[in-house]
């Protein structure tokens, strides 16, 4: 009997191991179609997308990189992204334990009216933005991308550190602040130190949006010396529609960074899209 | 040290602390949403330096843009097809992966991969799937089905879309329903099948009730995500063929910055808005509602 019982469950196992591993290859299918193909021309392509390269012949991804000024774009979306998470970052950490700790009326207001905002979509923002930005003739300028992004991505950060801060018990700070210590320091001191797991989740959380970023850039960043990484592949895909190996290498070269990113960063990125979103 | 009893005081801690994100919170996100309703109230066009007051214009205009109401329709269907097909799958796979299964954290390493890359990319990529891949398959198996690319034909490109999208985002959700099925106690599950519960009877009457709160998570999130996508409408359908798959966040885009009908768009970015409003309130009040209930 229990031997019977022990041959099904291992029947069961097999099956959903195979339903798993099956549906694994459907989603990673599309991946693994365009790395081969960005090695084949366009004959190649066509004649059967499903052949593995003759030869892994990198002129498509030598064409590509030069074509989409690839340096360019990456080092743009690489100082982007790391200076906006950081802007988003050091300010939110600081506003947050303001409004944690000093509970005034007007804090309590600001709290709520960011968290508010977030059921803003920004559709509904993108218009009166460009118009008030392109008046004062701020756009098509990597500053102003990075100072939005800190306008928009505070209100969740604040609100994800806010919830952390609540739970560190006060008495450190209040110790280092009756030696002496002004409020900013014990801030950086003794909470901000406590903070690092949210500071994980709110600096994986924010580069991978600003990082695949494509609207807000598209209409900040006018001219291609300016493009992120996302915006250059779009482009390039709009000028060279017919070259399927280039257009192909293209998109390989482009998500790159960010698998690589995944490969070391792997458990914090899980956790962090975890903690972010079930706070 | 500044005492923080004065009014001065208090000023001075609230600008160190917060001034920063206060002024860029109010200059990108209060200030322009605050335009943006006077902007609708106008007949701006996007180029004169004065605009006229038009009261409640254009938001009657709202009303007989039929492009607008036919892309709401299509949101609509599209956030409804996505929103269950997304929330069924990833909590399949977390069901599954959460059984102690060889290799889980491979798999759901795997799974995720697609939320890591940009909409934009993802439609590239399968735009290359779905107009040269699967046209070969149709072609050399005969397959009606994929003879010619979904991406050309109305129907199917919205098909296209809901397939693409739920693809992406059922690797995000199930890490949220791993994670709360992590979270529901053992002995509960086994009380219940010493109790001479089946898994189905488990299923409906322990674990899902349970997981209440994860759900409510996981719909709002899709929700969310559904009314504003933009980047994968964009790169892979372009809103074709015909505009036959132009979602609200696009038509938006389109009548603001092509058309230059800026007053226009902005009215109907609001629509946008009472919408997730209206469905997000909704949505946590039943959420809660149903835990309560439990």
């Amino acid at each position: 009997m229990a031997q019977r019982q022990r041959y099904r469950e291992g029947i069961l196992e097999v099956l959903r191991l195979s339903f798993l591993y099956f549906l694994l290859v459907l989603y990673l299918i599309p991946f693994f179609l365009v790395f081969v193909n960005a090695f084949k021309d366009r004959n190649q392509i066509i004649a059967n997308p499903f052949r593995l390269p003759s030869a892994f012949h990198l002129a498509n991804f030598i064409e590509a990189f030069r074509k989409m000024n690839y340096p360019y774009a990456f080092w743009n979306s690489l100082v982007i992204t790391v200076l906006s998470t950081a802007l988003i970052v050091f300010f939110s950490s600081m506003t947050a334990y303001l409004f944690a700790r000093l509970p005034w009326k007007f804090n309590r207001f600001m709290f709520f009216l960011m968290v508010a905002s977030m059921l803003i979509p920004f559709q509904a923002i993108m218009i009166p933005l460009v118009k008030i930005y392109g008046s004062f003739g701020l756009l098509n300028n990597r500053w102003t991308l990075m100072y939005m992004y800190l306008g928009f991505g505070c209100s969740f950060a604040v609100f994800l550190y806010h919830g952390a801060i609540k739970s560190i018990p006060l008495e450190l700070e209040e110790a280092a602040m009756i030696d002496g210590c002004s409020r900013f320091q014990a801030f950086f001191r003794i909470v901000f130190p406590l903070l690092r797991p949210t500071t994980t989740t709110v600096a994986i959380l924010d580069v991978l949006w600003i990082w695949n970023d494509f609207l807000l850039p598209s209409l900040v960043l006018i001219s291609p010396r300016n493009r992120t990484l996302p915006l250059s592949t779009y482009y390039f895909y709009g000028t060279y529609t017919s070259e399927y190996g280039l257009l192909l290498a293209s998109l390989i070269l482009s998500i790159t960074p960010v698998i690589i990113f995944y490969l070391f960063m792997q458990r914090h990125i899980i956790r962090g899209i975890l903690q972010g979103s079930i706070k | 040290m500044v005492s923080e009893k004065t009014l001065f005081g208090k000023i001075g801690t609230y600008l160190l602390f917060a001034g920063p994100t206060t002024f860029a919170f109010f200059t990108v996100v209060i200030l322009p949403f605050l335009f943006g309703v006077y902007l609708t109230l106008t007949n701006w066009d996007g180029l004169s330096a004065t605009y006229v007051f038009v009261g409640l214009k254009n938001y009657r205009m709202v009303f007989e843009d039929r492009a607008f109401w036919t892309s709401f329709g299509l949101t609509l269907r599209y956030v409804a097809y996505t929103v269950v097909l997304t929330n069924v799958i990833a909590f399949t796979l977390a069901y599954l992966l959460t059984s102690g299964i060889r290799g889980q954290n491979f798999l759901r390493a795997g799974f995720f991969v697609p939320n890591l890359i940009g909409g934009i990319v993802l439609g590239l990529i399968w735009r290359f799937v779905f107009s040269n891949v699967l046209v070969y398959v149709g072609k050399r198996f005969g397959w009606e089905l994929f003879l010619r690319s979904w991406l050309a034909h109305p129907d199917k490109a919205f098909w296209a879309l809901v397939i693409v999208s739920v693809w992406q985002s059922s690797g995000y959700m199930m890490v949220i329903y791993i994670a709360g099925l992590m979270g529901i106690p053992k002995d509960l599950v086994e009380a219940a099948t010493i109790e001479g519960a089946t898994g189905l009877q488990r299923l409906r009457y322990v674990i899902l009730p349970l997981l209440t709160p994860f759900t409510t998570v996981c719909i709002f999130l899709s929700l969310q995500r559904g009314f504003i996508v933009y980047d994968l409408n964009k790169a892979l359908t372009e809103g074709g063929p015909y505009k036959s798959t132009e979602l609200v966040a696009m038509h938006v885009y389109e009548k603001a910055f092509l058309a230059q009908q800026y007053e226009i768009g902005q009215s109907e970015a609001f629509f946008l808005f009472a919408m997730i409003v209206g469905v997000t309130l909704a949505q946590v009040y039943l959420g809660k509602r149903l835990e309560v209930e439990q």
